[in-house]
């Protein structure tokens, strides 16, 4: 793996569901909370749209990390969107694992429209913990035969 | 009229394609009378050279099966590629990779380690491993190069038609030749000899709803024939596979295992199969579902039977520390 350049920075990527976590990604915007601006955010409608594909897909196409976030179980705007998510989750979470892709740079996170800080400290961290473990860079994996 | 020339070629599989074309049975002498096969290693002697020498563009059909995981079989990739008309990835591994695909979890090094070292019934004494090129007295001999990734036919070399199945079903294989011999084919990069719905579309079994509190193992229950696998908790791919095979598994009480692999529009057939297994589960509590999907004891495994190195992250991190499917599970555990 190659080293990473000094000024490298973690890419992130976002799913984060219309009723609850975009609407407290926007709160810790409007209240000019600073925060770490690696994620890249994604606006679905409900956690509950986002296919395992995404995150395979968004891995293989480079990035170093991928956070969903969504409504706190029990809000979930369409009943239990977040539910199908916590159960494809705890599959997927097995899967990356076995893929060589550590825990890090998944995560699943309950971020309700109020919690905008929450949003902030969540970001910085998921930021510095990639930062800690370098590049992905899916596509060496796949460069020879 | 000459008749069209046809060409079968075996590279990484286990050689069952071969017996699904055998398997014609009588319908064989049709294939015979049909075309003039200029190369079928499997059944009839060739060499390397009757095909070099063959003008390029003069094999009219060539049926292709198995992955490509060496340097030879990429050569013969390329060779027939040349030689033919129409290139058809054969069976579910030049499809989708197949069983050779799950070589994908590991890599060259590791494969060598167990296959020339660790494994009980190897005596090695002399940690004999094999070389690219050896000097004899007699001269050089050369072997082709294992490599670290198992790939499938089209990530070789493009390929006109794709017939999958492990291996593809005796009605499919007769159709499939029909179509060449009247010469009904698709627009290329079509799969051909399967249907455009799923599994599920091909069996019969009673679907009512599908909630459920714990998954088993083929071996751990007796279901029953007339209802659908998933709803009793056996992992099958049905949901996630393309259909036409008929599905023969089904009919014998066995789970579908994805040979077929994604159905249209599908990119990664194991994370529909991963999306599918966890939205039957019947639990909206954390601990409840992870001891549900612990009953699952190799989730890469189950949901990338067939299509490791078609899917999306092909394989697993060289030079990363993926984890066997038992730390997986710890791990994920432990978080």
């Amino acid at each position: 793996m190659a080293v990473p350049p000094d000024n490298w920075e973690p890419r992130i990527v976002g799913f984060l569901c219309n009723w609850c976590a975009y609407q407290g990604a926007d709160l810790a915007g409007t209240s000019r909370m600073t925060y770490a601006p690696n994620v890249r955010i994604v606006r679905v409608m409900c956690t509950g749209r986002i296919d395992p594909t995404f995150v395979l897909k968004a891995f293989q196409s480079g990035a170093d990390g991928v956070i969903v976030a969504g409504c706190h179980p029990g809000d979930c705007h369409y009943t239990e969107g977040n539910y199908n998510t916590m159960r494809r989750t705890a599959l997927l979470r097995r899967l990356l694992s076995q893929m060589g892709i550590e825990p890090e740079r998944f995560r699943l996170e309950w971020v309700s429209a109020g919690e905008g800080a929450k949003w902030a400290q969540i970001a910085d961290e998921m930021a510095a913990a990639i930062k800690a473990k370098g590049p992905l860079a899916w596509w060496e994996n796949v460069r020879e035969a | 009229m000459s008749k069209p020339k046809l060409a079968l070629y075996w590279a990484a599989s286990c050689g069952g394609c071969e017996i699904a074309v055998v398997r014609l049975y009588a319908k064989i002498l049709d294939v015979a009378d049909a075309f003039d096969i200029v190369l079928w290693p499997c059944i009839m002697d060739f060499k390397y050279k009757d095909v070099e020498v063959l003008p390029d563009k003069s094999i009219d059909l060539c049926l292709f099966n198995g992955a490509i995981r060496n340097s030879e079989q990429e050569h013969m990739a390329h060779l027939l590629r040349e030689k033919s008309k129409v290139l058809v990835a054969f069976g579910a591994c030049a499809h989708t990779g197949g069983i050779p695909g799950l070589a994908n979890v590991a890599d060259r090094e590791t494969i060598f380690q167990r296959v020339y070292h660790d494994t009980p019934s190897t005596a090695n004494g002399d940690g004999v491993r094999p070389q690219l090129s050896y000097q004899v007295p007699e001269g050089e001999l050369t072997l082709p190069k294992f490599y670290d990734t198992v790939r499938t036919l089209a990530q070789v070399v493009p390929v006109e038609y794709f017939v999958p199945g492990c291996p593809p079903v005796k009605e499919q294989v007769e159709g499939v030749i029909q179509a060449v011999v009247e010469g009904r084919l698709p627009a290329p990069g079509s799969v051909v000899g399967a249907s455009d719905k799923t599994v599920c579309d091909n069996c019969t079994r009673v679907r009512e709803e599908k909630r459920i509190r714990r998954f088993y193992r083929p071996w751990e229950i007796v279901p029953d024939p007339s209802r659908c696998l998933l709803e009793q908790g056996v992992i099958c791919a049905g949901p996630a596979t393309r259909g036409g095979c008929g599905a023969p598994c089904l009919s014998v009480n066995m789970p579908c295992r994805g040979c077929y692999g994604p159905p249209p529009n599908v990119v990664d057939q194991g994370g529909k199969l991963l999306s599918a297994l966890a939205s039957i589960i019947d639990s909206q509590d954390p601990a409840e579902i992870e001891r549900v999907v612990d009953a699952i004891p190799d989730v890469l495994g189950t949901c990338y039977l067939f299509g490791l190195p078609a899917s999306l992250l092909r394989r697993v991190r060289l030079e990363g520390n993926a984890l066997p499917a038992k730390e997986a599970v710890e791990l994920a555990k432990a978080l």
